[in-house]
Order: structure tokens, then sequence, then C-alpha cells
């Protein structure tokens, strides 16, 4: 497909370093966890998992993220997708758990309001460096919810893992996990120690060079499993062994540790 | 099957620029089947390629404009040796150059990975100073292929462009050269704008269609380089079913490479030589060989 021609409808400051834009394009069949290719004209097209139907949920972190930023309403960016495989969507009566760390929250955003639409009861941990970088609490407000900062200005101070390591996961059905890689590594760890990685999703971040599955640049090892298209979501038991936690590639394809 | 001085699994070959970043998805593509896989095309130095987009999928096939990157000759020994170690297809080391000299140095930093053969990028259409800006002059590539081959102990196929006014001319400087193997075509030049923003879509504005629009294209260029050359010609361009497979076989093909299907289908290179296999027996030929140019007698 051609990237869609998208007009920013409305833009919602999250905090200083993030904002979600929201789109006159819909992406109605999207999936949870699915992302778009986001073209910023004249400066660089970039992967980002949608934040709802028609958002994204942007940290300013490079060339393309601070051109948008540069962007108002009525200006334009192009869209492509949806794209990967999202989440698995929770089942009545099921318990679910939510880890999110920073703009990691963006991604599991969706489904937290499936989560809240079909009544079913969620526990929510989210972690960020301050309180005001704490994104979505109104919409993962669908059971308890646990906020960790780094610096303490909110909730615990600490991370989400030291939360994570209170919290009895026995009964829990399905776990989202989004955020740094190394924090996801941390959660992995954990989780793996009490056999439950398995039940638990990953939302990986990898360099996209075409997006679509055909280059192999986001391949991880051992398998040569597709970030972009056999993810990005992923089952923990996929993870086991992977080069997921220790290094990705940059875009020359040399690796980086993490 | 033998063809040009490397024993193929099967006739379907995963091209260039196709999962061939890292060892372990191009041993992925072994495992589905691919008679032999080539790897991304490796340079004297990391590159990043390109801004993004880079690939686009259009109605007719795909353009893109990756602008070769890859991590040089240092970061890839070892995924070339990963690929080796994970799957039994045979693995071809495409590689580039400015000139004769960066080529053969690329060549000879690779040859401790073991590759089994090594294909002379000489057609990418959209790197400036590099690929096509050699491959569009037959002296630089007779240069090129003549300083690669004496360097090297394995087979060197060259992969031409379709961008040039007489394809033969590039495909006999080649051969002459000492290449084993012809390989045609890499993508035809071209551009795709957005209409409603005015900006062409690629990152570097234009780049190379790939895909069904193609093959019509890669076929007759195919079925050109077998009339004048000895060496086989392996075919690429558009092909995504096993009837596309045969056709270009038929113009000249010895065996073929698949690249742009590989996108709706990992699968693909099974199914493409299972279908190659049933055509053979239904028409009563032994080998996939006896079809090579055979469409060349039909007159």
């Amino acid at each position: 497909m051609r990237p869609i021609h998208s007009k920013i409808t409305e833009i919602v400051e999250e905090s200083p370093n993030v904002r979600t834009f929201f789109f006159d394009t819909q992406f109605d069949e999207a999936i949870p966890g699915q992302f778009v290719m986001v073209w910023v004209h004249g400066t660089d097209e970039v992967p980002m998992t949608l934040s709802g139907k028609n958002s994204i949920t942007v940290q300013k972190v490079g060339d393309a993220t601070s051109r948008m930023f540069e962007l108002g309403i009525g200006d334009h960016m192009g869209l492509r997708g949806p794209f990967g495989r999202g989440f698995t969507i929770p089942r009545n009566g099921e318990n679910v758990l939510f880890i999110a760390g920073g703009v990691g929250a963006a991604p599991i955003a969706p489904l937290a309001d499936i989560v809240k639409m079909r009544g079913i009861e969620a526990h929510a941990i989210l972690g960020a460096r301050c309180c005001d970088e704490i994104l979505f609490r109104e919409r993962f407000a669908c059971g308890r919810v646990d906020i960790t900062t780094d610096d303490g200005s909110e909730g615990r101070s600490g991370f989400v893992t030291d939360q994570l390591t209170e919290t009895d996961t026995s009964n829990i059905n399905r776990i989202y996990v989004c955020g740094p890689e190394i924090m996801m590594y941390k959660v992995f760890e954990i989780l793996k120690a009490r056999n439950v990685h398995v039940k638990t999703e990953f939302s990986l971040h990898r360099y996209f060079k075409c997006g679509i599955g055909v280059c192999g640049a986001c391949s991880m090892d051992p398998e040569g499993l597709r970030v972009c298209r056999d993810g990005p979501v992923f089952n923990g038991g996929e993870l086991e062994g992977s080069e997921f936690g220790h290094y990705e590639r940059d875009s020359s394809g040399r690796k980086c540790r993490f | 099957m033998k063809v040009a001085g490397i024993e193929l699994k099967n006739p379907t070959i995963l091209a260039s620029g196709i999962m061939g970043t890292t060892g372990a998805a191009l041993a992925r593509m072994g495992r589905n089947g691919a008679g032999a896989v080539v790897t991304k095309s490796i340079g004297p130095v990391p590159k990043k390629g390109h801004n993004n987009p880079s690939m686009v999928e259009l109605e007719c096939g795909y353009i893109n404009a990756m602008g070769l990157p890859n991590p040089s000759y240092l970061g890839f020994c070892e995924e070339i040796g990963i690929a080796k170690s994970k799957t039994d297809a045979p693995l071809i080391a495409s590689i580039f150059g400015g000139n004769a000299a960066e080529f053969t140095e690329v060549a000879k930093r690779l040859l401790s990975s073991k590759p089994d053969c090594f294909e002379l990028n000489v057609s990418c259409p959209h790197a400036e100073g590099y690929g096509a800006s050699v491959g569009t002059d037959p002296d630089l590539v007779h240069e090129i292929t003549t300083s690669v081959v004496d360097a090297v102990d394995v087979p060197v196929w060259v992969k031409l462009t379709p961008n040039v006014t007489d394809i033969t001319s590039i495909g006999r400087a080649a051969e002459s050269a000492g290449a084993s193997a012809i390989v045609a075509i890499n993508t035809v030049r071209g551009m795709a704008i957005d209409i409603h923003s005015g900006y062409p879509i690629l990152g570097n504005r234009f780049g190379g269609l790939s895909g069904p629009a193609v093959k019509p294209v890669a076929v007759k260029c195919v079925y050109d380089l077998y009339e004048v050359l000895d060496v086989p010609v392996i075919g690429v361009g558009g092909i995504t079913c096993w009837e596309d497979a045969i056709e270009m076989m038929l113009a000249g093909a010895s065996a073929v490479e698949i690249g742009s299907a590989v996108h709706d289908d990992t699968q693909i290179f099974e199914k493409i030589s299972k279908g190659i296999d049933t055509y053979l027996q239904k028409y009563g030929y032994s080998k996939a060989e006896d079809i090579a140019g055979l469409s060349h007698e039909m007159i």
C-alpha cells in the first residue's frame, strides 16, 4: 500500500517529551499492538504502534519525531498499516496484568480500553522516570493500578520490577509488557523464574528498514524472526534464548549491546 | 543440481537484499526450502543506507531504495558463518564496491568465512558511485570481474542491471572476464510520487522496481543473454509462482532467484521448487537443466 495522506486533527501533550497525534485516518481493523509506518515528508519514516484507532503517541527521540513535534493541527503525515502481529485479546473472566514503562504504555493502552469495555478485571503496573511521565493512567484504571517512579515523585520509588516482585502472578491468565528493552528483559527474567513467561506478551522495538517483512533488517537471532512482521508482539516462550535483552542491530546491521 | 560451479539443492535461490542482513535470517530461508541463499550486498565500509521510506508496495510490484545498508565485511563474516552452520543451502556472498580494488578487498576479506560463491552487485540502481554506476560500463565490469575471479577460489557470478541499452554487451564482458554465471536482472529504475503531498515516496526520491511488473523485462533480458553467452544465466525479476519460474527457465535460465515474493510467503521456495518438479514430470523432462532456453528452439 502507498502511504495514506493523513491530516492531524488533534495533538495532546501527554508530557514534556510525549505527544499524541490524532488523524483523520481511522484504522478500525487494527489489533492492539499493531503498528503503522509514519512518514514525515522530507525527513524519514518510522514505525509507531497505534495508541488508538486513529492515534500514535510519540516520544521525541530523533530526527523524524523532532520534526513531528514541529507539526500542528491541519498538517499531514503519510501512514501505512496496520502492520505486524498484535497482542492476543483477553477473554471474559480472565485475569490480566499490564506492565508498562514510560511511553511503552502507548501500545498497551488500546488493550486496556477493550478490557475496560468488557468489564474484565485488570491490574496495571505503570512505571516512569517521574510523575509527569506516567501515561494514560485513566485508560488503565480498570482495576488496581500501581505506579512506580524512578525519582519517587509518585507511587513507589523504584522500578516496575520492584512492584512485580511483590505481585502474585499465579492466577493471572495473560500478562502484557511494553517498555525499554532492559526493563522488559528484567520482567521476562522474573516471570520466567515463575514459569509464567509463556503467558506473557512483549512488544518489541527494532530498527525497521522496509517495515513489511522483506529486507530482514529487523530479524532477531537465532531464528530469524522479523520484528516487523512476525512481531512486534512476541510470546515470552518465543523469546527464550534469543537476542532479546542482549543486543539489537543498528541501521547498517551491526550489533549493539544493550 | 550443479549450476555454474555450485551444487544447488533446487533451482530456487533467495535473491540478494531479501532476508539477507543476518545469518539467522538467511538460514531461515534455507530451512524454508531455498536451493541456495544470496546475502545482502556487503561493501568495504559500514553503510546505514537511505532514509525511509525505503520500500513501498505499489499496485504492480514494489519500489525500493535501501541504499546498500550493510555492516561491511568486518561485521559480516560472523553472519556468513552462522548461516552456513544452520542451513546446508549453499551461501552466495553478494558484494559491492566503487572500483575493482574495493570489490576485491571485500571478496578477499569474506573468503575466511567460506562462502560457496560470490555474486558481484554491479547493478544496484540507486546508490551513487556503486552498483549500476559501475555496471553500465562493460570495461569496468570486465576489470572488476577479472580482479575478483583472480583473487578467489570459488565461482563468481555477476548480477546485471536492466537499465542499459544493450545488456548483452555487459554480459559478454563479465563472461570473458571469467564469470561462472550471469544473474539478470536487478531492479528496474523507477519512482513513485504521493499525489496528495507531491513528495516522491522513497527517501532517496527514486529507486528500483521489483515484483510482477518487471517479469517481462527480466524474461527478455534472460532470453537475450542466453542467445549470446556460454555460461549459465540465473533468472531473477518478478517470479512469484512456479509458472513464472518455468517461463524464466524456458527463456534461458538454469536457475532462478526469488526476492519480493517472500513478502507474501516465506515458504515460497518450497512451493515453487515442487511446482517445477511437477511440471518437469508432466512434460517428461528428467531434470531442470533440460528446459533451460528451450523456447529458443521454438521457431
